[in-house]
């Protein structure tokens, strides 16, 4: 396989990834604004979307103010903007495009009509409530694709190559939602934790898709300590670090079996995933949160490079 | 203003007509080939055909085989439109066009060896020196080298235009890259699934086979140091160029890596390209990257298209490039005319398939006589290709014809003319109902350890009524093409 064919499924995968978490946010900053009496206020909660999806010095770069209406438009459609939902179906199709060959006819169909049917959408459209609609579908393409990949793609390199730029991506999203609000998860803020803290928490939840979830493992109200635990070290949880983690191990040991040579990056996957094993909440507070979330981003963003140069990704 | 003066006294006695119906006799009957088809066409309401159309585009758009208009941003990816009606070959006519391309392929092929060699037929003054020593797409750096099996062009798409029951012309030889075969392959799989009963009807010869038939042809052609099986590999220019999507196709279909230049490398005397686990390497490199293009050290200096080292290997025997560099010189609109005489000079044999009448504007008699005639004539850059810079003079207004003759002063090598040719028509799917359209058609020609030339290959079709331009980039469409079997 070529390097470049090996960095299309990355970059492909990873982007599809991005774009459903893209969704995500907005829809989270969405229902934010739809609640106008709890909180400071929207314009700090579209802040924080926007450092969720490491956006907001490209957004200030350009807008004056933080509307929900520029910020929505930055987030879904901005064509300058490389991680609006836009650039990133557009990036991953033409990464798709570049590897059709590697590609079974139910992924690039997946990804072709979804691009096709996203392009004939205009910002103007989504007045009047269709926003949560709209994110909805972007999230129902984005599992489509999954789903094509996973039930069709033959388990070879390929497979693994994709499975790592969507897991690599997945881990990022996580970390970056649990680091903009870590503060309202220090176990400080459990006493004194009022209402609002309470709408954060399940903010952070939603944005991973695991305000249910949470439920049927905890069986408790939310409390910001088991809301870190489960975003990071519960392995059942699809978002985790540490489900991630797993499966990029996984996908990394694959690759060494099928080359024949065990490379760098699998090495420092399995130190990453050992680390979270071993690692407990308490130690995780006490040397600090957001200090332990930003080695995790590093460490991440380093894996990543590591693969890229383990692989002649270019 | 003389020549325009001149111009308008032209008379209009070749101005296009109606063309020759390849479906309706004059006298209203229907041809043999036809007659079928005929039958089931009046059988087919207009609703039921606007659905299989719409289906059809449905396939197309999802299966992303569209191409790139040059000059509209707006929409850089388009389909080509889809013709559902086939054009149909009878077995006599397509025994006879496959006889009259091997021998034009074969003669072009002598007289590429030929011209890098000993330029025999300079010598004996069939063609004049400087039409090769002068040309842009002659490749100095060819001269001498011995490609394997002596063949230049080994993938051609020859485009024939038909003006009566047996007058078939070449119109282009399409040496160089030539595209549009991924076409002829998807359309028939559409039609085959659009109308299965249409084929149960028709004893069509298939067309199935040509990426197999491409991998045998590419593989014939290895480097004679290459021991087992060659390493194939298609280069790209990227996602972004017109064609990406045959390009992708093809090697899909044959089973071998699409690489760019920068996947690609030399070292130590051999091409690699850039795996997971490392480097692979090729042995034969089917380009679809122009010759400029190959080698920043050879050719262009600017060029991150190709590979850095790539010709010298080339030269020294390590790697093929198909088609190979140079080619160019032979599909050249200045030496188009010479055809004729290429192949009675290589074969000993007349040519089987006419040429278009061509003016060289670069020969003064020639020019004036363009000049006088540019209400009859059409017009063509002889570097030119896809439909651009190009007159077609009995529809150009008289401005136009005006402004383009000044063209044509400014630098008459630059130009050729030739007859404006009443292009055969074929029932065209129009919406309303069928109605005839101008088609051409380019057979695609494999030329390896022997020639190989599958049955049919791509119809143009100029869907606008009563245009004769049916490239894609000008609004033409494309339809399946059958040839029956006896």
């Amino acid at each position: 396989m070529l390097g470049r064919t090996a960095a299309s499924l990355f970059w492909m995968s990873r982007y599809i990834e991005r774009a459903e978490n893209i969704a995500r946010l907005t829809e989270v900053g969405y229902r934010i604004a739809l609640t106008p009496d709890i909180g400071s206020g929207h314009r700090e909660d579209w802040r924080s979307t926007l450092i969720a999806a490491a956006g907001l010095n490209d957004y200030l770069a350009r807008h004056s103010e933080i509307t929900a209406e520029k910020v929505q438009h930055f987030l879904l459609f901005d064509r300058d903007n490389p991680s609006s939902v836009r650039s990133c179906l557009e990036t991953a199709r033409n990464n798709a495009r570049a590897v059709r060959t590697a590609l079974t006819r139910e992924m690039w169909e997946a990804l072709n009509s979804t691009y096709i049917d996203f392009t004939a959408v205009k910002a103007s459209d989504l007045g009047s409530g269709k926003l949560p609609e709209f994110l909805d579908w972007v999230r129902q393409r984005s599992a489509l694709f999954r789903g094509s990949l996973l039930g069709t793609l033959l388990r070879d390199e390929g497979f693994h190559f994709g499975q790592l730029g969507a897991f690599i991506e997945r881990a990022d999203n996580t970390a970056r939602i649990l680091d903009v609000k870590y503060y309202v998860l220090l176990p400080t803020n459990e006493s004194v934790g009022g209402e609002l803290d309470a709408f954060q928490w399940e903010t952070i939840l939603r944005s991973v898709s695991a305000h249910r979830s949470y439920r049927h493992v905890y069986k408790d109200r939310y409390r910001p300590w088991n809301i870190a635990e489960f975003l990071i070290l519960r392995q059942e949880m699809p978002r985790s670090f540490r489900f991630c983690y797993g499966w990029i191990e996984r996908s990394l040991e694959g690759l060494a079996e099928i080359l024949g040579q065990s490379p760098q990056s699998r090495h420092d996957a399995s130190a990453i995933l050992s680390d979270l094993k071993n690692a407990s909440m308490d130690e995780i507070f006490q040397s600090g949160l957001h200090e332990f979330l930003s080695s995790f981003i590093k460490r991440n963003n380093d894996l990543s490079s590591r693969i890229a140069v383990d692989f002649h990704f270019l | 203003m003389k020549n325009q003066a001149v111009s308008d006294q032209g008379g209009g006695k070749m101005r296009s007509s109606a063309g020759f119906d390849e479906m309706i006799r004059p006298d209203g009957s229907i041809r043999p080939a036809y007659q079928k088809l005929s039958e089931w066409l009046g059988g087919q309401s207009r609703g039921l055909m606007a659905k299989k159309q719409e289906e059809a585009e449905a396939i197309f758009r999802r299966l992303g085989i569209t191409f790139a208009v040059y000059g509209d941003s707006a929409s850089n990816e388009r389909l080509i439109p889809f013709d559902l009606i086939p054009r149909i070959i009878s077995a006599k006519e397509w025994r006879f066009l496959e006889r009259g391309i091997e021998q034009r392929v074969r003669a072009l092929n002598a007289f590429l060896y030929d011209i890098y060699h000993r330029q025999e037929i300079i010598r004996a003054g069939r063609i004049p020196a400087e039409l090769i020593t002068r040309n842009e797409a002659f490749l100095p750096e060819m001269i001498g080298f011995d490609p394997p099996r002596k063949i230049y062009s080994h993938i051609i798409g020859t485009d024939i235009v038909r003006t009566g029951e047996n007058e078939f012309f070449v119109l282009e030889d399409n040496l160089r890259t030539p595209s549009g075969v991924s076409y002829m392959l998807e359309d028939r799989e559409a039609m085959m699934h659009l109308f299965p009963e249409l084929f149960a009807a028709h004893r069509v010869a298939p067309v199935e086979r040509y990426p197999e038939l491409l991998r045998q042809t590419l593989e014939s052609v290895a480097p004679a140091g290459c021991t087992g099986d060659p390493t194939i590999a298609v280069l790209t220019p990227g996602i972004y160029n017109s064609a990406f999507f045959e390009h992708s196709f093809l090697a899909d279909q044959m089973g071998v890596e699409l690489v760019q230049g920068s996947d690609l490398f030399v070292e130590d005397g051999a091409l690699y390209m850039r795996t997971i686990t490392g480097k692979e390497k090729i042995d034969v490199l089917y380009r679809r990257v122009d010759d400029a293009y190959l080698d920043p050290l050879t050719f262009r200096p600017d060029s991150s298209l190709g590979v850095p080292g790539l010709f010298d290997l080339y030269r020294a025997g390590r790697v093929t490039i198909v088609n190979a560099p140079g080619t160019g010189i032979a599909d050249d609109k200045a030496v188009y005319a010479y055809v004729p005489d290429i192949i009675e000079f290589y074969t000993g044999q007349k040519p089987i398939l006419q040429n278009v009448p061509t003016w060289r504007c670069a020969v003064k008699d020639e020019c004036a006589h363009v000049l006088a005639n540019l209400e009859t004539l059409v017009v063509k850059e002889v570097h030119g290709s896809g439909g651009y810079g190009m007159l077609i003079g009995p529809h150009a207004t008289k401005a136009e014809r005006a402004a383009f003759a000044k063209k044509i002063t400014a630098k008459p090598s630059n130009y050729i003319a030739q007859p404006t040719l009443s292009l055969s028509t074929c029932p065209s799917n129009v919406g309303k109902g069928s109605s005839p359209r101008h088609v051409d058609l380019r057979p695609f020609v494999l030329v390896g350890d022997r020639v190989r030339i599958t049955p049919g290959g791509l119809t143009r079709v100029a869907l606008k009524k009563g245009s004769l331009v049916v490239n894609s980039s000008q609004g033409g469409g494309t339809k399946d093409t059958w040839v029956l079997e006896d």
